[in-house]
């Protein structure tokens, strides 16, 4: 069968829905509101600047504590029984059915200053901390948000990997430490990479969770970009300029990506 | 597989779900508080279920966010399941562009894209009168669901015998019954699933949604969004807990079938080995 031409109505859309709104953000960029070519849009980078390197540090280091985690979880999950890995898997997709705002806004009720966390601190008698409002609680929230996207590629791989090449590198010889350095983290590598990007470019999008949790204290290049198109400061070309920085980051840590793992196996979430 | 795991492994993973399910056990503690609070408890009350009901807002919210998602998920199941068909039976060339396009909206940054529609929806809008509201919402809930839709169908009809669909028309099928009878069967859990997953994003979409529905409709995460700068009201934490309930019953009766349905087949199986000896 030749079916080529089912194609042509969702090529269509792809090209009016995905190309050219990108093509928009490029126009933007560099024009003004008389829609005349213009670098202005770019002229306070600088400040930016500042904003962009705080979002890329608070996003690299959720990504971190994600890799942390989801890492070594996946890897004694794997050694569980078929039943088990089956239920624990569900057991992580589940929360993504409850709105991550209401998530994210049940952490207020955690960390605030008279919140749970530090009423149970108090019970031991250790004094009140205060989290809510700094960028620990904004990188608390990511990583909160997203480690399912860090588990689910890594627990895959894991889970799939060739039991035979860790018996063949026991039977060479290798002991546990060496196997596990030598043979199944390089070819849990993929997953990694792709936990990496789907943590990653969230983070540094993210304009709900430093509104939420980081109370405006923390302010990251996604609170930048809502600002000038729905926020006080309306102004859709400069958003698009910084749109486009963003943009850039993003192509850039796929194309990292891509170089490693063929980048499916990440997509498929369940 | 490599080792038993140890206590260590034990708890270090229980302390995982902790912290994954710490802020739902909350949520839905306080959906039964008999006060407005978030972190008092003055009692165990039905109350804001109750109120949950009568509130116009939040329910037109929860009937938007369904009536989207559930469109959205259809409308991208046929555009999706016909474009993986069409891509697979493309040249190698034109296939690995297109899917590279469709996996933009999938690795994109959701705030680019949500402002990106926005940018075209307001441009075009203006070209040709008409403003941001449900009719964008939709369309910008299926650009974001068809890329789920083609990546769940491509790898059933990568392992599709290809001489099926020509094997139907010798025996006397049309192309029209070969494609029903013969390779629809072979791809539904495909495409199931891809509407599944396409659903599943509908309903938790917030930041696309936020720059493409205007100010006139809003979904649920959007109205919990405008309440957070205020209070939320406890009347959500008991639509979430309900919601939540739901979610959580489909998922066992799901598993409980398909579990028994594994047993059955495993019967079947040794039955017929026996056989065959």
């Amino acid at each position: 069968m030749r079916t080529k031409s089912a194609a042509v109505p969702y090529v269509f859309w792809m090209a009016v829905f995905v190309v050219i709104p990108l093509v928009l953000i490029v126009v933007y960029a560099f024009t003004n509101f008389d829609g005349e070519f213009t670098l202005s849009n770019f002229d306070n980078i600088d400040v930016f600047l500042q904003v962009f390197g705080n979002s890329v540090v608070l996003a690299l280091i959720a990504t971190a504590i994600c890799l942390l985690i989801a890492y070594p979880f996946s890897y004694f999950l794997a050694q569980e029984g078929t039943l088990v890995r089956k239920i624990a898997m569900l057991l992580i997709m589940l929360p993504m059915w409850m709105n991550f705002l209401l998530r994210t806004y049940a952490w207020m009720s955690i960390l605030e200053n008279n919140g749970f966390l530090n009423q149970l601190l108090g019970l031991i008698g250790l004094g009140p901390v205060h989290i809510i409002n700094t960028d620990i609680a904004v990188v608390l929230g990511m990583v909160y948000n997203f480690l399912p996207f860090m588990i689910l590629p890594i627990f895959s791989v894991i889970d799939k990997l060739d039991k035979r090449y860790i018996e063949a590198a026991q039977d060479l010889g290798a002991n546990k430490r060496e196997t596990f350095r030598r043979v199944i983290f390089p070819l849990s590598l993929p997953g990694v990479l792709s936990g990496v990007t789907m943590v990653f470019i969230p983070s540094i999008s993210t304009f709900a969770i430093s509104k939420l949790l980081g109370g405006g204290m923390s302010f990251l290049l996604g609170d930048l970009i809502e600002m000038q198109f729905l926020g006080s400061a309306y102004n859709p070309h400069l958003g698009s300029a910084i749109a486009l920085m963003m943009l850039v980051l993003v192509v850039v840590a796929t194309l990292i990506t891509n170089r490693f793992g063929d980048g499916e196996e990440g997509a498929v979430l369940m | 597989m490599m080792q038993k795991n140890n206590a260590f492994a034990r708890i270090f993973n229980v302390l995982v779900y902790l912290f994954l399910y710490l802020p739902i056990v909350v949520l839905i503690i306080f959906s039964f508080n008999d006060s407005k609070s978030r972190t008092v408890w003055a009692g165990f009350s039905l109350h804001w279920y109750q109120e949950l009901f009568r509130d116009e807002e939040i329910l037109s919210a929860f009937s938007t966010t369904i009536t989207v998602s559930v469109l959205a998920a259809v409308i991208a199941t046929v555009l999706g399941t016909a474009a993986a068909i069409g891509f697979h039976n493309m040249k190698r060339r034109p296939r690995n562009l297109f899917l590279t396009i469709n996996n933009i909206p999938m690795t994109n940054a959701d705030i680019i894209t949500g402002v990106s529609l926005m940018l075209l929806f307001v441009f075009a809008g203006n070209l040709l009168g008409f403003s941001l509201g449900f009719g964008t919402l939709l369309v910008a809930h299926i650009t974001f669901n068809v890329p789920y839709v083609v990546l769940a169908v491509m790898p059933k009809l990568r392992q599709l015998n290809p001489n099926l669909g020509e094997a139907a028309m010798d025996l006397g099928a049309t192309p029209w019954q070969a494609f029903w009878k013969v390779l629809m069967p072979e791809l539904r859990p495909g495409i199931l699933n891809g509407m599944l997953i396409a659903f599943t994003m509908s309903i938790d979409d917030f930041v696309i949604s936020y720059f493409t529905a205007g100010s006139e409709v809003s979904t649920l995460a959007m109205q919990i969004y405008a309440m957070t700068r205020k209070r939320i009201s406890p009347e959500v934490n008991a639509l979430s807990t309900i919601l939540f309930a739901v979610v959580l019953t489909l998922l066992v009766i799901v598993n409980v079938r398909q579990v028994r349905q594994e047993q059955l087949n495993e019967k079947r199986a040794r039955a017929l080995r026996k056989g065959g000896n």
